[in-house]
């Protein structure tokens, strides 16, 4: 069976214009500029206002990345969105995305890996383009992190922010554009370091799950810490082996955005130059499965990533999951 | 290898990932206390013993490891099975 190309046709991002700065933070909980700079490499997050739910930032990077894909939403065959902070547990966030984009002729479905979730829909998205099924598919990456952040948990409220990131992705039988490799893990053993307790149908929402804030994000920062940088750096290892390539024939490589001293751990294990790692989580902090997305757009936008360059993707988040991708873009 | 020769590598590794003196770096000497070392600084030092020594260690055990003698003991007894 031969398999179609897969082009990333248009991309494109929102976030929030609201920003919050670490001495916006100081001001509510005991950290400082300083603190969290050294530990985290953030400077500053946009914050969505009360008024902003998830799908608004998602149509908005979508109908920028159809832009400039130069489709209309008519053309796309499947929307895939990425989140752990839908509107609403049901119906799907990509259903809103379709109704509001006008995209009639779309399947849709939400897909749930955490901070992996944008490579993990990539990888989606591509096995139906690849087999033929469809031509046109929308891949958003949206999170309103915001919501489920506890505001008063100071070690990890300076972390997380709101944003969304879109990428059509078009079936071609031409150019040299496509998907090289993909890697994707997990391992729910490790589900308790990083999560959110409460809210789901085990521990639905009541007065205690509440009081007892549950209905916000965990996490045990050394633990995380540690495998994030193994389980990137293993998942890029294993695109390049299954590609048949090195760390230094890639152009630039987009680690998902959470902590600057993760990025720079992975980097050096990596072997790669500071100049071919992307790093834009100063501006917007972590924002799970949007960061890559974000970054991809951002790249796209100011030139720095053009077509025919080798660009690598590594991620990691709750679940555990990981995963990696090699895409000539 | 003998403890020794553990404690010059680790005291490379300590001096790299805190910029301490190496003065400072003694058998007897705190990671947090003496030598200031934060929670994700105690991360990226055992990731980087873990790779110099070739060796694992769990994070129950990484708790464990207090002073820069309580690391040079813990992985002396460990490369050397």
């Amino acid at each position: 069976m031969t398999l179609r190309k897969t082009v990333i046709r248009g991309t494109g991002f929102a976030v929030p214009s609201n920003i919050v700065t670490n001495d916006d933070l100081s001001k509510t909980v005991d950290t400082s500029d300083e603190w969290i700079r050294t530990r985290t490499g953030i400077e500053e997050r946009r914050i969505a206002p009360p008024e902003t739910g998830n799908s608004d930032l998602a149509i908005e990077a979508a109908r920028k990345a159809l832009d400039r894909a130069g489709l209309s939403a008519e053309d796309i065959d499947l929307i895939i969105v990425s989140t752990i902070t839908p509107d609403m547990v049901s119906p799907a966030t990509a259903c809103l995305v379709q109704n509001a984009l006008g995209a009639k002729h779309a399947a849709t479905f939400d897909l749930e890996a955490a901070c992996s979730g944008f490579i993990y829909a990539l990888s989606v998205a591509r096995q139906y383009i690849a087999t033929g099924e469809y031509n046109h598919v929308l891949v958003v990456a949206s999170e309103v992190l915001s919501r489920i952040t506890d505001w008063s948990d100071r070690s990890t409220c300076v972390l997380f922010g709101d944003g969304a990131g879109a990428a059509v992705l078009s079936g071609t039988d031409e150019g040299e554009s496509d998907f090289v490799s993909f890697f994707l893990g997990g391992n729910g053993k490790y589900a308790d370091i990083l999560n959110m307790p409460a809210g789901g149908s085990r521990k639905p929402a009541s007065h205690e799950t509440v009081d007892a804030r549950e209905h916000t994000m965990k996490m045990n920062g050394p633990e995380v810490f540690k495998a994030a940088v193994m389980k990137m750096n293993h998942s890029m290892r294993q695109v390049l082996t299954r590609a048949g390539l090195q760390s230094s024939d890639v152009d630039i490589v987009i680690p998902h955005q959470a902590n600057l001293r993760i990025i720079e751990s992975l980097r050096k294990y990596l072997d790669l130059p500071e100049d071919k790692v992307y790093v834009n989580l100063q501006k917007y902090g972590n924002t799970s499965a949007a960061s890559i997305a974000i970054a991809l757009a951002e790249l796209v936008e100011s030139g720095r990533l053009v077509r025919g360059q080798l660009v690598g993707m590594c991620t990691f988040g709750g679940g555990l999951t990981w995963a990696a991708c090699l895409l000539r873009y | 290898m003998s403890e020794a020769e553990v404690f010059e590598k680790v005291k490379e590794i300590i001096i790299d990932h805190l910029g301490v003196d190496e003065a400072d770096v003694k058998m007897e000497a705190s990671l947090v206390d003496d030598l200031k070392a934060d929670s994700l600084d105690t991360v990226e030092m055992i990731m980087s013993l873990e790779e110099e020594f070739q060796i694992d260690i769990e994070d129950s055990e990484a708790e464990s490891l207090k002073t820069v003698g309580d690391a040079v003991r813990f992985i002396a007894e460990r490369s050397g099975k």
